[in-house]
C-alpha cells in the first residue's frame, strides 16, 4: 500500500464519519443515537478497552531489570550518580517518569544526523519535541476546558484555565491559544510525515488516521465556536445530561455539533486498539520505569527455571591429564 | 568473503529512502552484509536444536529453504510464548507511534542508508507479523493496519535484518517510550533460533564455550599457555617475573574476563594489564580455566543458552570457595552480568558482599550480585592512592575514550573509566558530545556480528564511531582509542585502519599497567607492546 492509498483511506474514513453525522443530525429521530448512544458506547469501549489493554500488558511479567541507563550509575560514594537518568531508587524512577511523561525528556534529546562532505554531522534538533509538547498540552487543556460543559457549577480552575487560555484577546468569544496551537501542531505532525522522506517511509494508514481524526475534531470545534455557532445552552444541557446519566437531546443544536461528537466518539472508541495506547504504555515501559539496582538487590523472575550447566566434573574428566601436565590443580587425581 | 567496496574513498550515503511501501520491495541480499549460517551439527552438540529431522541447513540466498513442515507453527508458538513472558516485548509491539526519533540513530543506518536499518523498521518487520497473526485489527484490516502474514519471504527479511542489529541500544535512548530495539532483536533472534536459524560465528563460539569454558575453545592447558606467553613478554618489557594461580581453592577473588583478551592483539595487552595490576597489589586471586569466559554469545541466541553459559561463573566461584568475583573489561559480558546474572541464579548466598582487600571499600552497588567491574575496582584503588603511578610513561599517547555500548546504556559506567584514564595519562580528549556517553556509537560489530564474511556491514556500521574519532584525531592529534570491551578491541582496529590509520586501540587497564611502577622492575624503557616508551608510536 502506497502513501496515497494510506492517506486516502484515512482521510476517507474521517470524511465518512463526518458525512454520517451530518446526515444523522438532519433526522431528528436519529439524534438520540448520535447524541446519546454513540458517546456512551464510545466511552464504555474506551474505558473497558483501556483497562483490558493495560491488564493484558500487566499479565506479561517483567522478568529482568533492563532499564536503559542514560547517566552515571550509583557506584562508589565519591562518584556522583545521575539519579534521574539512571535511577537507583523508587524516588529516582518517579523523577525519571515525571520528566518523561510531562516534559518528554527522551524526545528532548533528539538529534538530527546529516551527511556533510563525507562526515556525519549530528546536532540537537528540538522541533519534534516542541511539536509533540504543543500538541499534547493543548489537547489536555482543551479537554479540561470542556469540563465547563459537563459540570454545574463550573469549578474555578476550569474557568481560570479558560481565562488564561483566552487572554490574548478581549471580546466574545475570546480566541483560545490552545485551539490555534492544537491545529498548528497536528498540521505540523501531519505535514512532517508527508514531506520528510524517512517519515513517509515509516508511516502507516494507522498513523494518518488519528491525525486526520484529531484535525477533524479541532476544525469542527473551531468552526462551532467561532464560525457556525451552535446553541451553547442546549449543548450544555445535553452534556450535563450525559454526565448525570439523565441524557436528553434538546431541540435545535446545530449539525456541526453532531459532527464534533461523532469524531470525538470515534477517537475514544479507536483509542484502546491503536498506537494511541502509548498513553498507557509509557507508564509501563520497562526501559524507563525500573531502577538500576540490578546488582545491589536480588530480583526474582516468576518463570525462571533451572538449566543444564556443563558441570565442572565433566570438564575435569575430559581434560584431567592435560590439566595435570600443565600444573593446573584437579579435584581427583 | 565478499569484496569490500572502498566506500570510504568516496563516501556517498543517501539517507533518503525510496518511494513506495517497504512490504512491496523484494529483499536485496548483499554479500558482505550477512553472516554464514550455523551448522546443524554445532547446534545439535549444544543441545539447542536437533535439526536432524529436516534436511540440510538453510542458506540466506537459497530460494527455497528447507525448513521443517511445521516451521510456521513453531515460529508463532514461540512468539506467543515470548509475548507472554516479556512485558517489554508485548508493550514494544503495541505502543510505537512511528515518530521517527530513532530513525537516524542507528550506526548501521548511518553507514549504509538502508531504510530497513532504521530501528523503527527493524522492529516493524516483527511488529507487522505480530499485527497480522496476533491482533484482531490486523487480522481484519490487514495491510491497512500495517499487518502481514508470516511467510517465508517475511522470515528471510526478518533474519537478514535481525542480524544487522548489534543490540547497542542507542535508539532506545531517544525513544519517547524507551522502546528498546535491542530487546526486540533479542526476541526475534530467539524465535528464529527455534528454527535453527542462527549464524556460525555465534553458534561455534557458544558450543565451544559450553564445553571448554570459553568462546575460543581453548582447552585448560592452552589457556594457561596463552597467559604464560604474556608473562614472558612482561618479563622482557617490565623486567619482573611472577606466576598467577590457576583454579585455586580458597583464593579471595575469582577473576573472569572475556577470552578475547587472552588470545587476540590488542586485547592481550589488556590481559598483561590485569596481570601486572593484580601483581602490583599482591591480590589474593585466581584465574579459572573452567569459567574462562566472561563473554556470553549465548545471549545472541536464546535466553536459556545465555543462562547455561553464564552459570559457570557462579558455579566455579562456589567450587573454589572464593569470597567474590572480579570482572574484566567487556561490553556485552557486563550487560549480561548486570541485567540477568543474579536473577538467573540467585540469591547468591555462598559468596560475601564484595569488599576491596586493599582499600576496605564495600561495593554496595554489587551487594547481592557479588561481582565488581574492574573499572570500579581500579578507580577506587586510585582514589585511595594505592597504586604507584607514573602517568608520564603514557605521554606519547593522546588518548580518547570510546564508551562501549553495553556498559554505557546497560549499566551507566561513565565516570570510572574516565577517572582511571585521566589518572594514568596526561593527555585525554573527548570525542564530540553527541557521540559519547549514553549517545556513544557502536564499534559496528557487537552482538556476535564480528565475523569476517560480513566485513562490509561492520565497516559501514563502524563509520559513525570512526568519523567521530577522526574529528579528535585531526583536532588534537589523538593517537590512541581506549575502550572497555573485548569486542571493541577486536572490531575497532580494522575500522580504524580505514579511517584513522595512525590510531591504536587499547583497553584501559593496559594504560594503567604502563603507568604502574612495579616493585623490582627493570628500567622501563619499553611499554607492554614492546615499543620504546620514549618514542612509542602506536601501531598503524
Amino acid at each position: 500500500m502506497g502513501v496515497k492509498l494510506s492517506l486516502g483511506v484515512s482521510l476517507g474514513a474521517v470524511l465518512a464519519i463526518v458525512l454520517v453525522a451530518l446526515v444523522g443530525a438532519q433526522v431528528s429521530s436519529l439524534q438520540p443515537i448520535f447524541g446519546i448512544f454513540v458517546p456512551y458506547a464510545a466511552f464504555v469501549i474506551f474505558i473497558l478497552g483501556f483497562i483490558y489493554r493495560v491488564v493484558d500488558w500487566g499479565r506479561s511479567p517483567v522478568p529482568y531489570r533492563i532499564p536503559t541507563t542514560c547517566g552515571q550509575q550509583k557506584t562508589l560514594p565519591w562518584i556522583k550518580n545521575d539519579e534521574i537518568e539512571n535511577p537507583s531508587s523508587t524516588l529516582g524512577v518517579i523523577g525519571r517518569m515525571i520528566l518523561e511523561i510531562f516534559a518528554f525528556r527522551s524526545l528532548f534529546r533528539h538529534t538530527k544526523a546529516e551527511m556533510a562532505s563525507g562526515n556525519i554531522v549530528c546536532g540537537g534538533s528540538k522541533w519534534i519535541w516542541l511539536g509533540a509538547l504543543a500538541f499534547h498540552y493543548s489537547f489536555l487543556i482543551i479537554a479540561i476546558r470542556h469540563l465547563r460543559l459537563f459540570v454545574e457549577p463550573v469549578p474555578a480552575f476550569v474557568n481560570g484555565l479558560g481565562i488564561v487560555d483566552g487572554m490574548l484577546q478581549i471580546g466574545v468569544p475570546e480566541l483560545y491559544i490552545t485551539d490555534v496551537l492544537l491545529l498548528a501542531a497536528v498540521s505540523y505532525l501531519l505535514v512532517r510525515r508527508l514531506i520528510v522522506p524517512k517519515m513517509r517511509y515509516i508511516s502507516l494508514a494507522n498513523d494518518y488516521f488519528p491525525l486526520f481524526l484529531i484535525l477533524g475534531i479541532g476544525i469542527s470545534g473551531v468552526l462551532m465556536r467561532y464560525f457556525i455557532r451552535v446553541d451553547i445552552v442546549s449543548v450544555k444541557e445535553l452534556a450535563v445530561g450525559l454526565a448525570s446519566l439523565h441524557p436528553t437531546v434538546p431541540e435545535g443544536i446545530g449539525a456541526i455539533f453532531f459532527v464534533h461528537v461523532a469524531l470525538v466518539s470515534t477517537l475514544f472508541a479507536y483509542f484502546p486498539f491503536s498506537k494511541l495506547m502509548h498513553a498507557g504504555g509509557v507508564f509501563l515501559s520497562p526501559g524507563r520505569n525500573l531502577a538500576n539496582t540490578n546488582r545491589a538487590k536480588m530480583h526474582v523472575n516468576p518463570w525462571e527455571y533451572p538449566v543444564k550447566i556443563h558441570p565442572y566434573e565433566d570438564y575435569e574428566n575430559e581434560f584431567r591429564e592435560k590439566m595435570k601436565n600443565a600444573g593446573i590443580p584437579v579435584e581427583r587425581e | 568473503m565478499a569484496n569490500i567496496p572502498k566506500y570510504y574513498e568516496s563516501l556517498n550515503i543517501d539517507f533518503k529512502p525510496p518511494r513506495g511501501n517497504w512490504m512491496d520491495r523484494p529483499l536485496n541480499i548483499k554479500p558482505g552484509i550477512y553472516c554464514y549460517p550455523a551448522r546443524p551439527e554445532v547446534l545439535k552438540k549444544a543441545g539447542m536444536n536437533d535439526r536432524s529431522d529436516w534436511g540440510k541447513y538453510w542458506v540466506i540466498e537459497d530460494e527455497d529453504w528447507e525448513l521443517p513442515d511445521d516451521w510456521k507453527e513453531r515460529f508463532l508458538n514461540k512468539m506467543r510464548d515470548m509475548l507472554g513472558k516479556y512485558r517489554t516485548f508485548k508493550i514494544y509491539m503495541d505502543i510505537c507511534v512511528r515518530c521517527g526519533a530513532c530513525a537516524d540513530k542507528c550506526h548501521y543506518f548511518l553507514g549504509s542508508g538502508d531504510p530497513m536499518n532504521m530501528p523503527v523498521m527493524r522492529a516493524e518487520l516483527l511488529r507487522s507479523i505480530y499485527r497480522g497473526e496476533f491482533t484482531k485489527t490486523g487480522k481484519i484490516l490487514g495491510r491497512l493496519a500495517g499487518a502481514r502474514k508470516l511467510t517465508k519471504d517475511a522470515l528471510r527479511q526478518l533474519w537478514y535484518y535481525m542480524f544487522q542489529c548489534s543490540e547497542c541500544r542507542r535508539c532506545s535512548v531517544f525513544c519517547p517510550y524507551g522502546i528498546d530495539t535491542a530487546e526486540i532483536t533479542i526476541m526475534g533472534r530467539e524465535i528464529m533460533n527455534e528454527l535453527g536459524m542462527n549464524i556460525a560465528w555465534i553458534q561455534e563460539s557458544v558450543t565451544k564455550c559450553l564445553f571448554t569454558g570459553n568462546h575460543l575453545g581453548l582447552q585448560p592447558h592452552t589457556y594457561k599457555e596463552c597467559v604464560d606467553t604474556m608473562l614472558m613478554d612482561i618479563e622482557d618489557n617490565v623486567g619482573i617475573s611472577f606466576e598467577p594461580s590457576w583454579n585455586r581453592k580458597g583464593a579471595e577473588i575469582l577473576f573472569v574476563t572475556p577470552s578475547g583478551d587472552v588470545f587476540a592483539d590488542p586485547g592481550i595487552f589488556t590481559l598483561a594489564g590485569y596481570l601486572l595490576l593484580f601483581e602490583h597489589l599482591g591480590l589474593d586471586y585466581t584465574w579459572s580455566t573452567y569459567a574462562s569466559e566472561g563473554g556470553d554469545f549465548g545471549y545472541f541466541t536464546a535466553n536459556e543458552v545465555a543462562k547455561r553459559m553464564n552459570g559457570k561463573i557462579y558455579a566455579e566461584a562456589k567450587r573454589l570457595g572464593v569470597k567474590w568475583i572480579l570482572g574484566g573489561e567487556c561490553g556485552h559480558m557486563w550487560r549480561v552480568l548486570n541485567q540477568y546474572m543474579t536473577t538467573w541464579h540467585g540469591p547468591i548466598d555462598f559468596l560475601e558482599e564484595p569488599v576491596s582487600p586493599i582499600t576496605g571499600t564495600k561495593f554496595e552497588n554489587a551487594k547481592a550480585h557479588k561481582m565488581v567491574h574492574i573499572m570500579e575496582f581500579t578507580a577506587d584503588l586510585i582514589k585511595h592512592n594505592k597504586l604507584k603511578l607514573d602517568p608520564s610513561r603514557n605521554d606519547r599517547l593522546k588518548v580518547t575514550f570510546h564508551d562501549s555500548c553495553n556498559p554505557s546504556r546497560g549499566m551507566g559506567l561513565f565516570e570510572e573509566p574516565r577517572y582511571v584514564i585521566k589518572s594514568v595519562c596526561n593527555h585525554f580528549y573527548e570525542m564530540p558530545e553527541n557521540t559519547i556517553r549514553e549517545q556513544t556509537y557502536c564499534c559496528g560489530s557487537g552482538s556476535g556480528l564480528n565475523a569476517s564474511e560480513n566485513m562490509e556491514l561492520r565497516l559501514r556500521g563502524g563509520f559513525p564511531r570512526q568519523n567521530a574519532l577522526r574529528y579528535v584525531r585531526e583536532k588534537y592529534g589523538v593517537n590512541m582509542l581506549a575502550c572497555i570491551c573485548a569486542i571493541d578491541r577486536a572490531a575497532l582496529p580494522p575500522a580504524a585502519q580505514y579511517w584513522n590509520p595512525d590510531v591504536g586501540v587499547c583497553g584501559v587497564t593496559e594504560l594503567v599497567a604502563n603507568a604502574l611502577i612495579m616493585e623490582g622492575e627493570g628500567p622501563r624503557t619499553h611499554n607492554l607492546r614492546g615499543f620504546e616508551i620514549a618514542t612509542w608510536e602506536p601501531e598503524p
